[in-house]
């Protein structure tokens, strides 16, 4: 399987300001007709090369996805937007170049957050539930020294949010704060 | 069938009400201190007349209605927890004298299921109870038709009370104690609305789910439970700023029972409006299924009960 790779392009093909680099994207796929095809689409579509596809048909995950892994060449500036491009289009983005995406869930918070150290819950969230906080929205409509919510959007490993839950769960109980998690099971 | 109803409230009333409609007699129908009892079939329209205008409901006293000629009890006295009384009594009383039980009352179900069962096991007599979970939503009997195995968990939103308010929060970005009194003016909401909004009603009905689920093992001190009193309006904001809402789910598997407050698409079948309940059923090899409709209500509960009376072998 070709990895990452940082080799020097051919001086003939495409040139863009940073030259095009391979990146390797890992997919979970459902197993439905037309799946690999629509979480392909993206990929052409914002300026990526397709280099090769290994579609492991029989290695199911344990969510019973199917991984795909793919070899693809485009400007560096592009990358991201293609790993957004998949992400918008439904596409389950595991890893993509050496960054691990995994899952990704939203929870509040609710209570005496800022009087509560906020910083420091969240810094208790990343290390206690492994996990890295993408970004939090703060609503504290009667002032900070009241009650006041958080959104806060945190990326996880796959197949660890229960885990995570739980460990954010136990910090919640300890501050005295109040913990609306996402319905996980089912197709809520 | 000839029905004998315990409780005479707004569910007991409406299974009299609507029993001759599907087929049915009562020969008994009682509150907490009078009967009207006639093997012949009472008269329901005088004898909710009198319960309406606070006059007794007939010459007779409860206990009588043991003594009536009934093929089925339906027991649709208040919900009580703990040793689940009088309830429990009551539906030990019809199956010792091997005759059916149609439970309104989730108090039996939830709390003492298998000494229920056990009962049950010793009689002619059979205990449904779909009026316990959901209203007039065919829960019980979905799962009984998925047969109980190949269903994995049940989730969702059952009870009225707490999703009105948390659906009110939202739409007018107001806090939770404007939104529980314009409920409570509204009739949606009652005088003590303690049970509604901590979660503890719609965990007794997962309780039951889960009871269902194992064939028992399960009460309301087993369930995890917490309730919408601490939910102000912002935190509603913020879920919807990200295209999600909070409702009070309960969740039922072989694992165990929890009740709380969670994160769901706004536009996902589980975030119904409103009183409206909803239930989904995920299914080994079905996927998953679900049904929504009125939770509460007399004449909703009632035709869960008749249809209970309708499935029951003859005796």
């Amino acid at each position: 399987m070709a990895a990452v790779s940082d080799d020097p392009v051919d001086e003939d093909e495409t040139e863009t300001d940073g030259g095009v680099r391979a990146y390797t994207v890992r997919l979970e796929l459902v197993d439905e007709p037309g799946e690999l095809l629509r979480a392909l689409s993206p990929i052409a579509d914002n300026g990526g090369n397709l280099l090769s596809i290994h579609h492991e048909r029989g290695n199911i995950t344990p969510r019973g996805h199917i991984p795909v892994e793919v070899d693809l060449e485009c400007p560096p500036d592009r990358f991201d937007g293609i790993v957004d491009a998949l992400r918008d289009a439904g596409v389950n983005v595991i890893q993509a170049g050496a960054e691990h995406y995994g899952e990704e869930i939203s929870v509040v918070l609710v209570g005496n957050l800022v009087e509560n150290d906020l910083s420091n819950t969240l810094s208790r969230i990343e290390d206690e539930a492994d996990a890295v906080v993408r970004d939090l929205s703060l609503a504290a409509p009667e002032g900070t020294e009241a009650v006041s919510s958080a959104r806060i959007r945190l990326a996880i490993d796959s197949g660890r949010s229960d885990a995570a839950l739980e460990a954010i769960r136990t910090i919640g109980s300890e501050k005295e704060l109040t913990v609306v998690e996402p319905l996980l099971g089912g197709d809520a | 069938m000839q029905l004998a109803i315990l409780g005479a409230g707004d569910v007991g009333r409406s299974v009299a009400d609507l029993a001759g409609e599907y087929g049915h007699d009562v020969v008994a129908l009682a509150d907490s201190t009078t009967a009207a009892v006639d093997d012949d079939g009472i008269d329901i329209a005088g004898a909710l007349e009198r319960k309406a205008g606070d006059e007794p409901l007939g010459s007779s006293d409860p206990e009588d209605v043991f003594d009536a000629d009934y093929d089925v009890l339906v027991e649709a006295t208040p919900t009580t927890l703990g040793d689940a009384e009088p309830g429990f009594s009551h539906v030990k009383h019809a199956l010792e004298a091997d005759r059916h039980v149609v439970l309104a009352n989730k108090g039996p179900v939830a709390e003492r299921y298998e000494e229920l069962r056990a009962l049950e096991a010793d009689s002619a007599g059979s205990i449904r109870f779909e009026a316990t979970v959901g209203g007039a939503i065919p829960v019980l009997s979905t799962i009984e038709d998925s047969t109980p195995q190949a269903v994995t968990a049940a989730r969702g939103v059952l009870n009225g009370t707490a999703n009105f308010i948390l659906t009110r929060m939202a739409a007018e970005g107001l806090d939770y104690e404007h939104v529980l009194a314009e409920a409570q003016d509204l009739g949606v909401a009652e005088a003590d609305p303690t049970f509604d909004v901590d979660g503890t009603d719609a965990a007794l009905k997962f309780v039951i789910l889960a009871n269902v689920l194992s064939d028992g093992g399960f009460s309301l001190e087993d369930a995890t439970v917490e309730g919408i009193q601490n939910i102000p309006g912002s935190a509603l904001d913020l879920a919807a700023e990200d295209g999600r809402t909070i409702r009070l789910i309960g969740e039922a598997t072989r694992d165990g029972v929890r009740v709380g407050p969670r994160l769901v698409p706004e536009n996902g079948p589980l975030a119904v409006t409103g009183t409206r309940n909803i239930v989904q059923i995920e299914t080994r090899n079905a996927g998953s299924l679900h049904s929504s409709g009125r939770g509460a209500g007399g004449p909703e509960t009632a035709t869960a009960v008749l249809s209970d009376v309708g499935r029951l072998p003859p005796l």
